[in-house]
């Protein structure tokens, strides 16, 4: 939807970019971004639904597998599920929920599905939030060291590493760790069984928990952030105004920071955000290997039922932050470079 | 700052009677009405004693709630004594009218019939004459009467619930008042669940103060969380993990005989409930003979060895030996032996000639060529698959693998859409749900409905099941249930492949005492009883948990690490303001 905005560092595409938006008022903007991001969100509820039926397997038979079942409990079962109505009913009745915020209720767990996503979401966002943020700055402090110091050792280096992690399955990664580390960090979960009562211990466990998920996730995700930084600035680097800027005989660190970092940071801004709804939903091998009780965790065991209606909620709210990401990217972008304002 | 730090490592080093399980399986409910999972169903079995229970000896029926039981000389009526002075957790008596509740409620309500459902089928009524008596009446004979696998609630906090599906039925405040060995006392949904020694339990307190099951996504992690002391019992290994925790100081193993059979599904032309056929199974496989021929074929003792690394049994019946009062063992002359000559022979005389590419053909000209589908997510499928191709392609059968998910496994075999497929059944001490599952009754009333998927239906098999299900002398009903098994061997609608060991390792620096069950060569956890862990002892003195620095003092370090960082980039960004001043 908005990849076009990550590739628009060179002079033309922002050309094109400022043509094709030159007229439009700030509110104009706006609605029409939320109006797409809504549409898209509506087409992932239907294809969710529709992709999810056409899983093999029958959710009623996979539940009462291997243990003592009558075809009455079955059809008993069947119709509590009501996964024995037709298809169109089905849908008319979960789109119908949706719209009263009710995601339906798991036919593995019988809870509602809203409030397991609520449970799982915050792990998730502590997680994901906690990696992004280093990521972030890791990344972007090393690729400005990496661009200023261009083919010097450290830029090979740098780049050969953050290229290596970035192309290592998320899976190995954290199980190499988990094994590396000697159980120094707990293999599991994300608070000890006798964690101390009060918020300062709690809070001190949990960390110790997040460190090797965290550390996984960071690993695999800084290298993206390294490299587009790396060659946003150095394209910047080859720009007059830097020429300019040294000829008034301004130190070289100064001109990297002042000058060259800003301009050449926009691109990177709006991939994190793009990259933060993606990262959501590639949480799923990070959580599994370490049994981060978060919303990837819950993913995987909504497709082991398949529990559709598990399955759908997860795939609205992944599928949904991805939308919701993307439109913050989008109105930042606009806010951050007075090229794309500028009508 | 350094108490808090101190704080979790105290926990960790001080608690010797604390049994960590590692969980691999999800709970999906703690509610004992509801609750499916094997790992549910397993907390449960600590929570709440049931009627009769089968024994950690030998899994014969033993006493729980009920001290003796007897049927009327017709078998249609059973009274229960229920123990006299047993007590519920919160001080109020166990009677007979808290079993005639439970049952009751899983025969009236549909959502509580969920879980045990199956159990009270054959229910006329169930009454509570007077406190320590319990009668049930019964449509049919049925042999399993000590075999309920239902756990008895108290009625006293049950007859409250209206909904059975009520969220507020897996909460401690309901699920905590028990009877059994341990009773539940925190419950964190996909973290953990606590269980500690219950002081009045009647057969004595556990020396296990305290269970906890911890939740594991992932089994590598559990395996090293077991080396490094996070947790001190954990199941469900692969054979690779059970080779590397043989030779791991402090680390004790245990290869039981499982309750679990492998199988290769021969479809024998599947149909439904009304005799019509459905599906799209290979028409030859109709033929005992073809059937008869593919047994012949295929080689369990390589399977055995090369597929499941020597952790398994050879075949024989449905019952797997480790209840070897209902186990069936074939006789040299009836045999099964891996003998391709003669698989040769019973094709040539079905009417399989060898046709083009060494693929036989049919009378009708069609093809000898089977599709063999299999789980893609096993190792199992995906190595065993490999063998039984080439065996049978030795006698001019061709076969297209067909390795697929575990949900479509299901949904090809439960609807007849396969010709040859790899499947397998947990089985309990009472033979009459496995058995059950190959009559004619259990044929699908449509299609994907099946809850046998070997679509087996045969009159001498069903006369002998129902005599073997009417039986209440035990010898005698093994004789049937063996009977039985000899039949549907004869018939192969399905050849049992092997029987799984069950893989399971502790830290016996820590625990001892686990009790097997069978108590020679059982599984300790998942078993159908609560010894294994019931009757664990913690070592004197036994091992801290944890290798290297306790989890307080890497706290410790961490946040002191940070606080340095911190001050570093502080004072760094502060010069660098000052110098940029300066310019």
């Amino acid at each position: 939807m908005t990849t076009s905005t990550t590739s628009t560092t060179g002079t033309n595409a922002v050309a094109d970019l400022d043509e094709r938006r030159s007229g439009t008022s700030t509110p104009r903007f706006l609605l029409g971004k939320i109006g797409g991001a809504l549409a898209s969100l509506v087409l992932v509820v239907v294809l969710g639904f529709l992709l999810f039926r056409m899983i093999p397997g029958d959710p009623v038979a996979t539940m009462t597998r291997d243990r003592p079942t009558s075809p009455q409990q079955l059809a008993d079962l069947r119709e509590r599920l009501g996964v024995d109505k037709p298809l169109w009913q089905q849908f008319v009745d979960y789109f119908g929920g949706l719209l009263r915020g009710d995601l339906g209720e798991s036919y593995s767990f019988s809870r509602p599905v809203a409030t397991m996503i609520g449970e799982r979401l915050w792990p998730t966002i502590l997680l994901v939030g906690t990696a992004t943020v280093l990521a972030v700055i890791l990344g972007l402090w090393l690729g400005v060291r990496a661009a200023w110091r261009r083919n010097s050792a450290f830029d090979r280096v740098q780049t050969g590493i953050a290229l290596t992690l970035w192309s290592v399955p998320q899976f190995w990664l954290g199980l190499i760790l988990l094994i590396a580390t000697q159980g120094l960090f707990p293999s599991r979960g994300m608070r000890s069984a006798d964690a101390p009562e009060h918020f300062f211990g709690q809070a001190l466990d949990i960390a110790w928990h997040l460190t090797l998920p965290c550390l996984t996730l960071l690993a695999v995700i800084y290298a993206q952030y390294m490299l587009v930084m790396r060659s946003s600035l150095l394209e910047e680097m080859g720009a007059e105004y830097l020429t300019t800027a040294r000829a008034k005989g301004l130190r070289d660190d100064l001109v990297r920071r002042r000058h060259a970092v800003p301009n050449a940071l926009l691109p990177t801004v709006t991939l994190v955000f793009l990259q933060f709804g993606m990262v959501v939903s590639g949480t799923v091998t990070v959580e599994a290997v370490f049994s981060w009780p978060g919303l990837g965790q819950l993913t995987y065991q909504a497709l082991r039922g398949p529990d559709l209606p598990l399955l759908q909620g997860v795939f609205i709210v992944l599928a949904g932050s991805v939308i919701v990401m993307n439109l913050l990217a989008e109105v930042l972008y606009r806010v951050l470079d007075p090229r794309v304002r500028a009508t | 700052m350094p108490v808090a730090f101190a704080q979790p490592a105290q926990a960790q080093s001080d608690n010797s009677g604390v049994l960590r399980v590692a969980l691999v399986q999800e709970i999906d409910h703690l509610n004992p009405f509801t609750a499916s999972f094997a790992s549910s169903t397993m907390v449960g079995r600590f929570a709440w004693e049931f009627l009769t229970l089968p024994s950690a000896e030998d899994a014969t029926p033993t006493g729980g709630i009920a001290e003796s039981w007897e049927p009327s000389p017709d078998g249609l009526t059973w009274t229960f004594k229920i123990r006299p002075g047993m007590k519920w957790s919160d001080d109020q008596p166990i009677t007979a009218a808290d079993a005639a509740f439970t049952f009751n409620r899983i025969m009236d309500d549909e959502k509580a019939a969920e879980a045990n459902g199956s159990y009270v089928e054959n229910f006329e009524s169930v009454t509570a004459p007077d406190e320590s008596t319990l009668v049930i009446k019964i449509k049919e004979r049925q042999a399993s009467m000590t075999a309920l696998d239902v756990p008895i609630v108290p009625e006293h906090i049950w007859s409250g619930i209206e909904d059975m599906a009520d969220p507020r039925t897996d909460s401690v405040e309901v699920v905590g008042v028990g009877s059994g060995p341990f009773l539940i006392t925190e419950y964190r949904p996909n973290e953990l669940v606590r269980l500690k020694a219950n002081p009045g339990y009647w057969r004595g307190k556990s020396k296990v103060e305290e269970l906890q099951f911890l939740k594991f996504d992932n089994s590598e992690a559990a395996v090293n969380a077991l080396r490094n002391g996070e947790v001190d019992f954990v199941n469900r290994l692969t054979q690779a993990q059970f080779d590397t925790l043989k030779n791991t100081d402090d680390v004790e193993t245990n290869q039981a005989n499982g309750r679990r059979y492998r199988e290769l599904l021969m479809n024998p032309g599947a149909q439904n409930i009304e005799r019509q056929p459905i599906g799209d199974g290979h028409p030859a496989l109709r033929d005992v003979r073809v059937r008869k021929a593919i047994a012949k074929a295929i080689d369990p003792q390589v399977l055995v060895d090369r597929v499941l690394g020597g952790y398994g049994e050879l075949p024989g019946g449905l019952v797997p030996p480790i209840y070897d009062n209902f186990h069936y063992t074939p006789a040299d002359d009836v045999k099964y032996t891996f003998d391709p000559d003669a698989a040769k022979r019973e094709l040539d005389a079905a009417g399989y000639r060898e046709g083009p590419g060494g693929i036989r053909v049919g009378p009708d000209g069609r093809k000898l060529e089977f599709r063999l589908t299999a789980r893609s997510s096993e190792d199992y499928g995906q190595r065993a698959t490999d063998y039984i191709a080439g065996w049978l392609k030795d006698v001019g059968i061709g076969v297209k693998k067909n390795l697929v998910s575990d949900n479509e496994v299901d949904e090809t075999t439960s609807s007849g859409h396969y010709d040859l497929a790899l499947s397998g059944w947990g089985t309990n001490p009472d033979p009459d749900y496995i058995l059950a599952k190959q009559t004619c009754a259990s044929l699908p009333a449509s299609s994907g409905s099946s809850s046998s998927n070997a679509f087996f239906c045969d009159e001498e098999y069903d006369r002998l099941y129902a005599q073997q299900a009417a039986e209440t002398d035990e010898a005698k009903r093994g004789e049937y249930a063996r009977q039985a098994q000899a039949r549907y061997y004869d018939q192969v609608p399905s050849l049992v492949l092997d029987y799984d060991n069950a893989l399971e390792a502790y830290r016996s620096d820590r625990f001892t005492n686990f009790q097997r069950q069978p108590v020679e060569d059982g599984q300790i956890m998942e078993q159908t009883g609560y010894w294994g862990f019931y009757n664990a002892e913690p070592v004197a003195g036994g091992g801290d948990s944890g290798g290297g620095l306790s989890a307080g003092a890497w706290v410790g370090i961490g946040a002191g690490a940070l606080v340095i960082v911190a001050g570093a980039a502080t004072v760094l960004l502060r010069r660098r303001a000052s110098t940029e001043d300066r310019e």
